[in-house]
């Protein structure tokens, strides 16, 4: 870990304009994931400033009949929340199937949406990673890597990583909007769908956020009602990452929305994909793995996320 | 002592306190925090410092040069110590890669550099400032399944009897498959960790996590080409070892290192990184097992050849070690290759050999079983044998196996399962169940103790180490029972090299053995009362020493009584095959969508001579019952082929069962004891536990699915093609 400055900040604007001054800074927030990379110097920010005491840590309704889940708002509080599991119970089966519980006691709303992906070689120093270090190279890439638990759509030849996180994938199917302030004070309202961008040339751009810009909160639009199931899979019953997960809110008339975690850079989901719902599995799955380009070691995302789906239909 | 004939009648058959539940008496201090580990041990000398490691970034090849000016210069900092700076170190027995010193890279993380500085912070942020320039080796091959292909059939079998190819040609029913089974890491939860103190180049005194304190004190003099007389160890509680503690690895090497040269103590962990490329692993192994049997279902040929890696002059995974014995056939070829790799040294991990070798040898007897229509368990049971079928004037001590068949499947409702393979859903899950046997080796090491008998009140010392297996427990049972006393009145010491050397962990052996030697110095400290007292054949109980008239109480005896003794095993084993048995029996539920896997009850029943404590035997065979489903759906150390190296390593990459994997699972202990062994009559049980255990799931998710794999772990993209759609 490099040495770094420390300051508490405690109004959201501030902290942004702050962020934005120093060039290196990094907010900290529950520091699940910041932490463990500063240790390798994966992340080695000269400066951190601390979000904890913004406030930003409530739910409240918003005028729309929606929710807004502030940016502080704890992963085990959100996932407990009673409007949440009334009225959104996807958003609360994706947040229990992640992490541990000691993890989502700290792990922040803002912060699991900027979480880094888990790739193994981006966890090693010693490995080329475009994302890491541009421009050294991606070594999920060469002949004989691992690359069983990488990314099999909207990845590039400079990266196959994924985003790690359950919680961002139900958010994408209840088409939540992430709100920021930027380091002029401005509120920006960015739908999740473009908050995370795809790798191409650039894979250590992860999100359309501005320097120093801050996510203050996340609004969920009003409920949607119908049958809401998150299926996470993964080898082991408990504290592993999704090999692919299947985010489902399914309506009486067979309509409905599907989004995928565990296979791309971002929370996968199209509505072209979610048109072909009443059609089966197969058919959603043709639409939104449309144009995949997995590893000979993942290709079998494919079939899984499909027969996946097709169990969560036929549950029904 | 020498142990050169059965045990006999002796006073362990009539027990008081060997044999009973009694909880473990350290447990207390782990429930607490209190128990001192190595890291934490911060009071045992002043003044200490932090190391950190830097390992190889590449395979193999030649260290060009280090900078190490910056590092040199950062905050804190008191030595750099590279692998440039000093002599290839000496390599002890057993072990094969070299833990510092020279230019030359073997395998991936291999240590080549020692910052040390005040704090641990300052250490590793240091020790990012070291760059080091390499010459890469000439590419080489990591291909374990193409090197199998090109030894296959060369060579001497290690085992060779009757006419196999014969009884291939004339077999009723044959089985001819491939299997292969994962590297994997011991994945403790305590990693490698030490304090030396080699301040003045003089005596060193290490504070560490071993599993071996003798052979660690002889490694440490040889690797520093110093006389072992000179070392002090100490290792009296260990967070884990399952074999990968049995060697000196980089943590005391670097610490002894950057002591030296910091003029002061020095305390390193290893980096959990660093577990999987810097310290010992077990190989990936590739079997191909040919079975061949008659229409009566008797086997007549046993074909099994297996290859693993390592580097040079290792003895890599020998997955046929169980093969020569196991099963009754009067033909039998069995072989294994060691294939040279630039990876990490491969060495011992829990039931080193076995545990592989039954993952492939107990599916094939499943498919076997499958082709002749015969039942798994009654197959088994028909190639009984109760003479080693290698060497047939060889008898077994003792083997219950089929016993542990039948009392498994009854306890398990064998006979109640669904027999056609995907034949049975519940909603969303398709439910199978499978068994395997088990079969573990059960050897003894001389083992050394000492006793001191003052106020009635009795202190144990001996090297032998407690890896969390129960040691304390087992040994201060042993004590109390030969001397008359309660558990209470017995203080326990181990792990420390002023003791005299036992067993210590590893092999299954410690148990057994190390009771033994408690025995051994206890008998010695009865014999020197007794003549004090000068009384013959006096009975201990109750804390007195009773012979005819003579009743005197031990906390009467005046000032402190010393004896010690080590029990020596002798060549009449020789005479016998030891070993251990069991039999395993899982119900698993496979997603008939995803293909996910999860094990949903448990049955293992042991055949391991006496249990000397129900409780930290059970604990031991339910810890192996959950490496077992780790080993059967999760544990792979990923090998990157292209680069040398595994790929996964962190305890998120490397997936071991966690609390929601493990379902309920009973344990059997068959009630028998093994006069052969030992004078307890006990043999290992911490070993057996995982034997087969994956064989079993692997057989119940064929048994769920209809879906065979032979390729471990058995995870769900190697079936879902082959499942029925949903």
């Amino acid at each position: 870990m490099k040495a770094f400055s420390y300051e508490k900040m405690t109004d959201p604007a501030k902290a942004a304009a702050r962020a934005a001054e120093v060039e290196g800074a990094k907010f900290l927030a529950g520091g699940t994931n910041l932490l463990d990379l500063m240790k390798l110097e994966i992340e080695a920010p000269v400066h951190i400033i601390d979000v904890n005491g913004l406030g930003l840590d409530e739910i409240t309704e918003t005028e729309d009949g929606g929710l807004r889940i502030g940016t502080l708002v704890s992963n085990t509080a959100l996932s407990a929340d009673a409007r949440i599991r009334r009225e959104y119970p996807l958003l609360t089966r994706a947040i229990a199937a992640g992490a541990s519980g000691q993890l989502r006691n700290k792990a922040t709303t803002g912060g699991n949406l900027l979480q880094r992906t888990r790739c193994p070689y981006f966890y090693d120093p010693d490995q080329p990673c475009n994302k890491r270090k541009p421009g050294s190279g991606c070594a999920a890439l060469s002949k004989g890597a691992f690359s069983r638990q990488l990314g099999i759509i909207g990845t590039s030849d400079a990266c196959i990583a994924t985003h790690p996180s359950d919680m961002a994938v139900a958010m994408r199917a209840l088409d939540a909007t992430v709100e920021t302030v930027t380091p002029t004070g401005m509120t920006r309202r960015i739908a999740l769908e473009d908050l995370h961008v795809l790798p191409g040339d650039t894979p250590d751009k992860e999100t359309s956020l501005l320097p120093g810009e801050l996510i203050t909160a996340v609004t969920l639009p009003a409920p949607v009602g119908g049958a809401q199931k998150y299926h996470k899979v993964r080898d082991r019953a408990s504290y592993a990452f999704a090999l692919v997960s299947v985010a489902l809110i399914r309506q009486p008339d067979g309509s409905g929305r599907v989004a995928l975690g565990g296979v791309a850079p971002k929370p996968w989901r199209s509505l072209e994909a979610d048109a072909e719902l009443p059609n089966g599995a197969r058919a959603v799955m043709t639409k939104l793995l449309n144009g995949a380009r997995p590893t000979e070691e993942n290709a079998f995302k494919i079939t899984l996320a499909e027969r996946t789906l097709a169990a969560m239909l036929a549950e029904e | 002592m020498e142990f050169n004939q059965p045990a006999g009648n002796n006073l362990f058959d009539n027990a008081r306190v060997v044999g009973k539940p009694l909880n473990r008496i350290d447990g207390p201090l782990k429930v607490t925090g209190t128990a001192p580990y190595a890291y934490e041990r911060h009071d045992v000398v002043a003044n200490q410092l932090y190391g950190y490691p830097v390992g190889s970034a590449i395979s193999h090849g030649r260290i060009v040069s280090m900078e190490t000016e910056a590092a040199k210069a950062s905050p804190g900092v008191r030595a750099v110590v590279t692998t440039l700076d000093i002599e290839p170190l000496g390599i002890w027995n057993y072990n094969v890669a070299r833990l510092f010193g020279g230019d030359k890279v073997e395998h991936y993380h291999q240590a080549i550099a020692v910052v040390v500085a005040d704090t641990f912070e300052q250490a590793r942020a240091a020790a990012a400032l070291i760059e080091t320039e390499y010459e890469e080796g000439e590419p080489a091959d990591f291909d374990l399944d193409a090197a199998f292909e090109r030894v296959e059939g060369s060579g001497e079998p290690g085992t060779l009897v009757g006419d196999v190819e014969g009884a291939f040609r004339s077999a009723a029913a044959v089985v001819d498959q491939k299997y292969r089974t994962p590297s994997q890491t011991h994945a403790m939860m305590e990693p490698h960790a030490a304090i030396v103190d080699w301040s003045d180049g003089g005596e060193m005194t290490v504070w560490t996590s071993n599993q071996m304190i003798e052979w660690n004190r002889q490694s440490l003099a040889t690797n520093f080409d110093i006389d072992p007389d000179t070392i002090r160890v100490e290792s009296p509680y260990i967070g884990g070892g399952f074999g990968g503690k049995l060697w000196l690895r980089a943590d005391e090497v670097l610490a002894a290192i950057g002591s030296r040269a910091a003029k002061a103590p020095v305390k390193l962990a290893l980096p959990r990184p660093f577990m999987m490329n810097n310290t010992t692993h077990r190989s990936a192994t590739v079997q191909r097992i040919r079975l061949a049997a008659g229409a009566d279902g008797k086997l007549t040929g046993i074909w099994h050849e297996a290859a693993s890696h390592s580097l040079p002059g290792g003895r890599g995974e020998n997955a046929t070690a169980q093969t020569p014995f196991f099963y009754a056939a009067p033909n039998r070829r069995v072989q294994h290759h060691i294939i040279e790799m630039s990876l990490p040294e491969a060495s011992d991990m829990r039931a080193p050999g076995e545990a592989s070798g039954l993952m492939a040898l107990e599916v094939a007897m499943d498919e076997m079983a499958e082709a002749l229509e015969m039942d798994p368990v009654e197959f088994r049971i028909l190639n009984d044998t109760q003479v080693n079928p290698s060497d047939p004037d060889q008898p077994f001590s003792e083997r219950h196996f089929v016993e542990c068949l039948k009392r498994g499947a009854e306890a398990f409702g064998w006979n109640d399962r669904n027999r056609t393979p995907a034949g049975k859903r519940e909603g969303q899950w398709l439910i199978g169940h499978g068994m395997a046997g088990a079969y573990r080796g059960a050897p003894t090491l001389n083992s050394g103790a000492r006793v001191r008998l003052s106020g009635g009140k009795l202190i144990v010392e001996t090297d032998m180490t407690d890896i969390g297996t129960g040691s304390y427990t087992i040994l201060a049972q042993t004590a109390a029972e030969v001397m008359g006393l309660t558990v209470e009145d017995v203080d326990m010491r181990l792990g420390n090299s002023a003791y005299p050397v036992s067993s210590g962990s590893g092999g299954q052996f410690g148990a057994a053995s190390s009771t033994a030697g408690v025995y051994a110095a206890c008998l010695a400290l009865r014999e020197k009362i007794a003549e004090r007292l000068k009384v013959e054949d006096p009975e201990f109980r109750d804390g007195r020493v009773i012979a005819g008239d003579s009743d005197t109480a031990l906390a009467d005896l005046d000032g402190e009584i010393v004896a010690e003794d080590t029990m020596k095993f002798g060549d009449f084993k020789k005479g016998y095959k030891l070993a251990t048995f069991g039999a395993h029996f899982v119900e698993v539920a496979v997603h008939r969508g995803s293909g996910e896997i999860r094990v949903r009850r448990m049955v293992a029943v042991a055949d391991s001579g006496r249990i000397l404590n129900p409780i930290t035997a059970r604990s031991q065979v339910i810890g192996g019952m959950t490496m077992g489903v780790g080993a059967a759906l999760s544990e792979e150390m990923a090998l990157d082929t292209g680069r040398g190296m595994f790929a996964n390593h962190d305890l998120a990459g490397y997936e071991v069962a966690v609390h929601a994997d493990i379902p309920e699972q009973e344990v059997i202990f068959l009630d028998t004891v093994d006069e052969i062994s030992s004078p307890l009559k006990a043999k290992g049980v911490g070993e057996l536990g995982l034997c087969g255990v994956a064989a079993a799931v692997a057989n119940a998710v064929y048994n769920a699915t209809g879906v065979r794999v032979r390729d471990y772990p058995v995870t769900l993209d190697k079936i879902i093609d082959r499942m029925p759609a949903v």
